[in-house]
């Protein structure tokens, strides 16, 4: 079986790049112990999540809150889960620039939807 | 008829990462393949999302959610899927590792969370369901509220259960040693895709 092999050419073609030290450091403690450090963060961000509803505040605060924390467990999965970190700069923002129009879209019906709010 | 400048420039540009004959990115074509899916798909639920979110904005009286869905359910949906999340994480790089067994059984984990998920959605439909919701009416007034309930999740819960008989296969294929780590690894960027889709369906659906 080529297996292990594999895995090495990859890390070998990523080696030039940066970010592929931190992996390595992974490995020294026993191999996974990126994963489980990044399973515990997903978890405590996801109790914040839930806890943070209890707590009065204004909306758009709640909101803000929720928004900033469900982009930190998303920045978490691509780049630890997805391995993102470990890819070349190029792939990143090939895969990221799309992400964009997400945004944008996701921003461009606020307009919208509070005309339609007003009509009402 | 090439001068030797112009030669030089054409070694130039063949020399770069883009010049042919070697893969710009670091890694073959089926793992770029799946990152285009995994855009396209992003794409999808980011227009479900963003309609669900229109209509929360255009609504004056949304019904109350926090008193219809059961938060602490929804959570621990949210748990079982990060669980499940990272078990592939841990099975793919057992995989990369030339461990073979140790990559099966927690391909079987990752299996088992994506199963509780479904079933936990599955018991989360009904209840919504005996309440008196349809896809098209609901007893709190705003139609699209169930609705949107039903397509975000529905779409969502597929995923998981394609996800489920994507790893089934290959957790067969590894066994036989008919595929090499990288399609493992692919297998997982699906899977952390559906985990990546329900942190944001669990912030905006659920949450706020």
């Amino acid at each position: 079986m080529g297996s292990g092999e594999g895995h090495h050419t990859q890390t070998t073609d990523v080696a030039g790049h940066q970010a592929s030290a931190p992996e390595h450091a992974g490995t020294a403690h026993g191999g996974y112990r990126v994963y489980w450090v990044t399973w515990g963060w997903l978890l405590l961000i996801t109790l914040l999540e839930v806890g943070v509803v209890f707590v009065p505040m204004p909306r758009w605060m709640l909101t803000l809150l929720l928004v900033i924390l469900a982009g930190m467990k998303a920045g978490l999965i691509i780049a630890f889960f997805m391995h993102v970190r470990m890819e070349r700069i190029s792939f990143i923002y090939t895969v990221l620039v799309p992400m964009v129009l997400g945004v944008i879209l996701f921003f461009a019906l606020i307009p919208d939807g509070l005309h339609t709010l007003q009509m009402r | 008829m090439t001068t030797s400048a112009e030669t030089m420039t054409q070694d130039h540009a063949l020399a770069s990462e883009w010049g042919g004959g070697r893969s710009p990115f670091g890694f073959n074509w089926p793992k770029l393949m799946m990152w285009l899916f995994l855009l396209q798909d992003t794409l999808t639920f980011a227009a479900l999302l963003t309609g669900y979110w229109m209509l929360r904005i255009a609504t004056v009286d949304w019904p109350p959610q926090y008193e219809i869905f059961d938060l602490y359910l929804v959570a621990f949906m949210t748990f079982v899927l990060i669980c499940s999340s990272a078990t592939m994480a841990v099975a793919v790089a057992a995989s990369a590792r030339g461990h073979r067994r140790l990559s099966g059984r927690f391909l079987w984990l990752t299996v088992l969370g994506g199963v509780t998920f479904l079933g936990l959605q599955a018991y989360e439909w009904t209840h919504f369901i005996a309440e008196g919701a349809r896809l098209a009416t609901n007893p709190w007034g705003v139609p699209l509220f169930s609705a949107s309930f039903f397509v975000i999740t529905g779409f969502h819960g597929a995923h998981v259960l394609a996800g489920v008989i994507y790893l089934l296969i290959t957790i067969a294929r590894q066994a036989a040693g008919r595929i090499k780590p990288e399609s493992v690894e692919i297998a997982g960027l699906y899977w952390h895709f559906v985990d990546l889709v329900w942190v944001f369906i669990f912030t905006i659906k659920y949450l706020l």
